[in-house]
Order: C-alpha cells, then sequence, then structure tokens
C-alpha cells in the first residue's frame, strides 16, 4: 500500500504522456524557441562567412566587360575570365608553380625540424624548456616587417653586403624567411599532438627491446601521422597565403608567387582594374584550400586550436 | 609524457648510486638528448629570426647615402653611421602627412591608425566572435557546417579577400548599390578606415568564434543548471559563469588577433594603395621605406612596432594572464589532469585541444 515507488504503481498515476514529458522536461517552449533561434542565428553566421566568397564566385563568372557588375546572378555566364587568367600576359600557371614549390619546401622543411624539436619539448624532461618555448612563441608574435629591411639590402647585394649573393627573384629569398613563422606554428602544433598521445606507447616499445630513436620512429611517428598531416596542410596554407615577403623579394613575373602575381594582374584588357579575372584567380588560388580544409575541418581545427595561429 | 617527466624529476632525487640511468631509460640523458633535437630548430630560429633582428636594429642606426641611380635603382653611395636619428626623427616633424587624426608626422600617422585598426577590429571581432560561439554551443546539429563555413575566410589568403572587398566597396559595386549610397569606401577617405574593418572582421570574427566555442565546451553543464537552482538569469550566467571559464581560451585568441592586426598589410595593401595616410598602417609605411631604399628609417620603424608588439604581449600575459606558453605547465599539473581528470584543471590551451582534437 504504501510501497508506490514499484513502476506498477507509477504507471498506475502517470499516463505514458506525462512520463515522457518527464524525460524531456526542457522541451518547454521557451526552450524550443531558443532552439529555433540558435539555427538561425547560426544560419547567419553561415551566410556572414560565404557570402563575400560567393560574390568573388559571381563576379568571376561574368564576361571580362562587366567586372563591376552588381548583378546578384552573372548574367550572361561565362568562362572568359578563368581563361583570361591563364593567358600569356597574367602567367598565372607559372604564378602558381611558384606557389607550390615555395609552399611545398617550406613546409617539408618546417616539419623536418618541427617534429623532432616538438617530440623534445613534448616527451623529454630538461633544463630551460620553458626558455625554449618562449623563444618559439615569441619568434611566432614578431612582425615579419622587421626582416623585410635587412634581408632587402642583404638579398639586393646593396652595400655592405657586396659579398652577399643576389638573391632577388629568388625562391629561397621567400623559403628562409618563411620559416620563420612556419617553424612556430610546426612546433607548437606537434607539440600539442604528441603530449596527447599516451606514453606508454613508447614504454611497451621499450620494454619490446627498442631504443627510444627507434620507439620514435617505428611507433610515435605512424601513430602521429594526422597530426604531422594536419600540421603540413596549416604551415602549408599559411605559406601559400603569404604575401608581404613574396612581394618584397619576387619582382620578376615569372618568379612571383600566385598572391602577388593576383595582386599585379593586368587583366585581358588591359587597362581599368580587371576584376572578373582577379576573382577567377582568387577562385582558382582558394579552391585547392577550401576543399583540403573542408576535408580535414575537424584536425585542423584542433591544429589551430593549439595556439599559435599567425 | 606525464610519467616520464615526473620520474625525471624525482628518480635523481631518491637515488643517487650508479644504477638510476637503467631504471628509466625514458629519462636517461634527457638533457643532452633533448637539447641535440631542439638544436636544428633552434639554430634555424636564429638565422631566419634572430640574426635578421640583429641586422635590423643595427640598420636602424644607419642612412642609406643619398644618390640614387634613376636607370637601375642600385644605390649608388653606400651608408652611414647616425645613431638614433631615425628614431628622433619620428620627433622632428619633417613628414608631415594629413590623415584622419589630423596633420602630424607621416610615422605617428602610420602608428594611431595601426592601433584604431587594432582596438576597433579585435573588439569587434571579439564581441561578433563570442556571440557566434555562443550560438554554436546551443545548437545540436548542424555544427559541422557551420564551422566548415567559418573555415571559408580563414582558407582564402587574405590578398585574395582584400581584393574582394576591393570589388565590393567599389564605388559602382554592390555594397553602395545594397545600402542606396554613392561612398566613396576606397578612395582614402574616413569611409577606407571603416571599409578595412569591415573585411578584416569578417575575416577573423569566425574564428575567434571557432576557438571560444573550443573553450565554452569545457565549461560543464552541472555548473549551469547549479546557477538556474539558484535563479540566476541568463546574463548573470554568462558574465559569472561563461566569461570567467572561458577567458583562458579567449584571452589567447584576443592576444594573437591582437598581435595580428598590429602588423596589418594586406588589407589596406590590396584595397586601398601604398601611401594612402588614412589607411597607412606601421608594416606599409616601413615597407614602402625599405622598397624606397630607406631601410634606415625602414628598420627603425619595424623595430618600434616591435617594442610595440612586445609591450603589448608583455601586457596581455602580465595583466590579463593570458597562458600563451600553456603546454609549459609543471609536469605534475598535467599529471592530474591525465590522471584524474578533474574539470578544474581543464582551463588553458590544454582544454579546448582535448576538447577539439579528442573527438576524432
Amino acid at each position: 500500500m504504501t510501497t508506490a515507488t514499484t513502476p506498477e504503481t507509477t504507471e498506475s498515476h502517470l499516463s505514458r504522456e506525462e512520463v515522457e514529458a518527464l524525460a524531456h522536461p526542457k522541451q518547454s517552449p521557451r526552450a524550443r524557441i531558443g532552439i529555433v533561434a540558435s539555427y538561425v542565428g547560426m544560419g547567419l553566421i553561415v551566410l556572414y562567412c560565404i557570402i563575400p566568397f560567393y560574390w568573388m564566385i559571381v563576379s568571376s563568372l561574368r564576361l571580362p566587360t562587366m567586372g563591376r557588375s552588381t548583378d546578384f546572378l552573372p548574367n550572361p555566364a561565362s568562362i572568359e575570365n578563368y581563361k583570361g587568367v591563364f593567358s600569356g600576359v597574367n602567367n598565372f600557371g607559372r604564378a602558381l608553380i611558384n606557389s607550390l614549390i615555395i609552399s611545398g619546401t617550406t613546409t617539408v622543411l618546417t616539419l623536418f625540424f618541427g617534429i623532432v624539436a616538438a617530440y623534445a619539448l613534448a616527451r623529454l624532461a630538461f633544463r630551460g624548456k620553458a626558455a625554449v618555448l618562449w623563444i618559439i612563441m615569441a619568434c611566432s608574435m614578431f612582425p615579419l616587417i622587421i626582416l623585410i629591411p635587412p634581408l632587402l639590402k642583404m638579398f639586393s647585394s646593396t652595400a655592405p653586403f657586396e659579398w652577399f649573393p643576389y638573391w632577388v627573384n629568388t625562391y629561397q629569398a621567400v623559403i628562409i624567411p618563411g620559416l620563420s613563422f612556419g617553424l612556430p606554428l610546426a612546433v607548437w602544433n606537434l607539440t600539442a599532438f604528441f603530449k596527447q598521445m599516451p606514453v606508454e606507447l613508447e614504454q611497451a616499445a621499450m620494454v619490446d627491446g627498442c631504443t627510444p630513436a627507434v620507439a620514435f620512429r617505428k611507433v610515435i611517428l605512424p601513430l602521429a601521422a594526422p597530426g604531422v598531416f594536419t600540421t603540413a596542410i596549416i604551415v602549408f596554407i599559411g605559406s601559400w597565403n603569404e604575401f608581404l615577403v613574396a612581394l618584397t623579394f619576387l619582382q620578376a613575373p615569372e618568379k612571383q608567387t600566385a598572391t602577388v602575381a593576383i595582386s599585379k594582374f593586368t587583366g585581358t584588357t588591359g587597362f581599368d582594374t580587371p576584376y572578373g579575372t582577379i576573382m577567377a584567380a582568387g577562385v582558382i588560388v582558394t579552391v585547392p584550400l577550401l576543399l583540403a580544409v573542408l576535408a580535414f575541418q575537424r584536425r585542423i581545427v584542433a591544429g589551430l586550436t593549439a595556439g599559435g595561429v599567425k | 609524457m606525464a610519467t616520464a617527466t615526473a620520474e625525471a624529476r624525482n628518480v635523481p632525487a631518491a637515488t643517487d648510486d650508479g644504477h638510476k640511468h637503467k631504471k628509466n631509460a625514458l629519462s636517461d640523458g634527457q638533457g643532452r638528448l633533448a637539447w641535440m633535437l631542439l638544436a636544428p630548430t633552434l639554430l634555424v630560429i636564429i638565422v631566419v629570426a634572430g640574426i635578421p633582428v640583429v641586422m635590423s636594429i643595427r640598420e636602424s642606426f644607419f642612412t642609406t647615402n643619398s644618390g640614387v641611380d634613376p636607370a637601375t635603382g642600385m644605390v649608388a653611395g653606400g651608408e652611414k653611421f647616425v645613431g638614433l636619428q631615425n628614431f628622433t626623427n619620428i620627433f622632428a616633424g619633417e613628414n608631415i602627412v594629413k590623415g584622419t587624426w589630423g596633420s602630424m608626422d607621416r610615422f605617428w600617422n602610420a602608428f594611431i591608425n595601426t592601433t584604431m585598426f587594432t582596438i576597433v577590429c579585435v573588439l569587434l571581432e571579439t564581441v561578433l566572435g563570442v556571440a557566434m560561439a555562443l550560438i554554436m554551443a546551443k545548437a545540436f546539429r548542424g555544427r559541422g557546417i557551420v564551422r566548415a563555413g567559418i573555415l571559408v575566410p580563414w582558407a582564402i589568403p587574405t590578398i585574395v579577400s582584400a581584393l574582394m572587398w576591393k570589388l565590393i566597396f567599389d564605388e559602382a559595386g554592390v555594397m553602395n548599390r545594397i545600402l542606396g549610397t554613392q561612398i566613396l569606401w576606397l578612395a582614402d577617405t574616413g569611409a577606407s578606415f571603416w571599409a578595412i574593418v569591415i573585411a578584416d572582421v569578417w575575416k577573423t570574427a569566425p574564428f575567434i568564434g571557432l576557438l571560444t566555442l573550443a573553450g565554452l565546451q569545457t565549461i560543464p553543464a552541472e555548473v549551469y543548471e547549479a546557477a538556474k537552482v539558484d535563479g540566476a538569469s541568463a546574463w548573470q550566467q554568462f558574465v559569472r559563469i561563461t566569461l570567467p571559464m572561458v577567458k583562458p581560451t579567449l584571452v589567447v585568441a584576443v592576444l594573437f588577433r591582437t598581435l595580428d592586426t598590429l602588423r596589418m598589410f594586406d588589407l589596406p595593401y590590396g584595397m586601398v594603395g601604398v601611401g594612402k595616410y588614412r589607411v597607412e598602417t606601421l608594416s606599409i609605411f616601413a615597407y614602402q621605406e625599405a622598397t624606397q631604399t630607406r631601410y634606415g628609417p625602414a628598420a627603425a620603424y619595424a623595430i618600434i612596432l616591435f617594442i610595440y608588439v612586445l609591450l603589448v604581449a608583455f601586457l596581455f600575459v602580465r595583466v590579463l594572464g593570458a597562458d600563451v606558453i600553456g603546454d609549459s605547465a609543471p609536469p605534475k599539473t598535467k599529471k592530474k589532469k591525465r590522471r584524474g581528470g578533474s574539470d578544474e584543471a581543464r582551463t588553458g590551451e590544454v582544454a579546448p585541444l582535448e576538447a577539439m582534437g579528442g573527438a576524432h
């Protein structure tokens, strides 16, 4: 009689609907409005992010003569701008190859140095670790412009650097300063990633007779591949998007990277700002990055959250 | 990691016999190994950053002799030592320009522009970014789509987005059409400042939102439930719970954005151009000086910007407690965090990483 807590008794007092309602106490009308509002908000965020990009795509699909049109759809649609991008004047194919060489080399070098350094920072106990972290952090903070005056002077063999080879319009003139922002980023990301991996992995390997170096190469590195890959993408994008250094040191059209080439487009018509061609080139430069980013978005977000974002 | 580092500290203290190395291969000679592994990176940093910075400091005490050959653009004369003249010249008032903030030396004009860009942009980005994060945290589904959308502005090269906004803000462009105005956004007017602010906020507010969301996700739901039981309003919950708990993540994100905006170059360069005093930043001014072979002043301005950046970073770390090298926390804290999984330890930079990165 007093055993009201048994399920049978509960069912006799409450209907199925009431039980359901009790099971989901949060579904009040107010909460529902909140959820709807949050979806509307998310829709607005997405629109905010992609509408300007939509404008870039739309503008690239107009006729070259209609660069400034404000129609919300291209009328008529045309791929003339995309042809114009690769025409002789703009030499954009070459620029893309230059970008690929420079970003690729920067990424590979950065990873090569960054992986070993990050492993040491993540796994080993040694004096001066905080100092090293601060140096690397400071390196990702300082303004790139401070490298420009002395390096420009040096790479252009201006007095007192007559002994230095003329490095303006060479890849290494951009790759070397590029390491100064790629390396901190890589070390930071990879350190965070290595720290996530359980130390028991190496311990198990060593119990099985591996030296620390072998344990690193055969156990840690393969497992860290996703982290290394993410870091590679982030560094590559950073390097691909770099503008100031490339603009300063790559003055010859045949050596320019894609970002510099876009900023100097003369277009197919030769006068006025060739917006259509610029937008088409912008889309070409951006779409591969976007595909990579969308494919690996979870990992990239994790990598970016790890710190140092330049 | 936790075990290795903790034992590395404990073992030598506990026993000092010759066998201590055999007990833990992981901590054996870690110091030397660590420096060996770090040496290449530190060497590269010294070569690509350390030496150029020192060279830049040296450069700032010199000036190029006049006598530029107009045919080749090569400097004829070499350089001479001028001491602090490149720095004192900014007070000499020899290069007065008229910008948004009145007539003043071109350096100070650029300095104020840089500061104003930083304050306005970072403020707007933070407010907008936090709002975005709050919205995203509320939603249960569709986060993937939003995250994908948010990464679009981030992935577009800044110079490309500058040109994209240049088209949007064209005097006959779509912005004026939508607003029904005839504003000359890009003609070095007061509106140019706001055009650049809008472009910068567009690119980076979602990003702050993303980082803040990572911080938000580490706040346990029980805290909010407890607050609700105690009758806290939504605003009180936001100010008393959300903001303090998301602060470590947010402060670091804001610090990085601030430093990034202080060296702003691509957007004003791409949208308005060089030598436009209403939007000229220190980076652009120094760049233009350097490319006109005035290396000395360029280096001096770059160094002032560097010191400015250091000061701001220092203030963030000291006053706001930005935990920029959060990974370097003492090993023991790490051990607690990993083993105990205690919630109060889940702050700082490691937490968002675990929250976002641990999910895959």
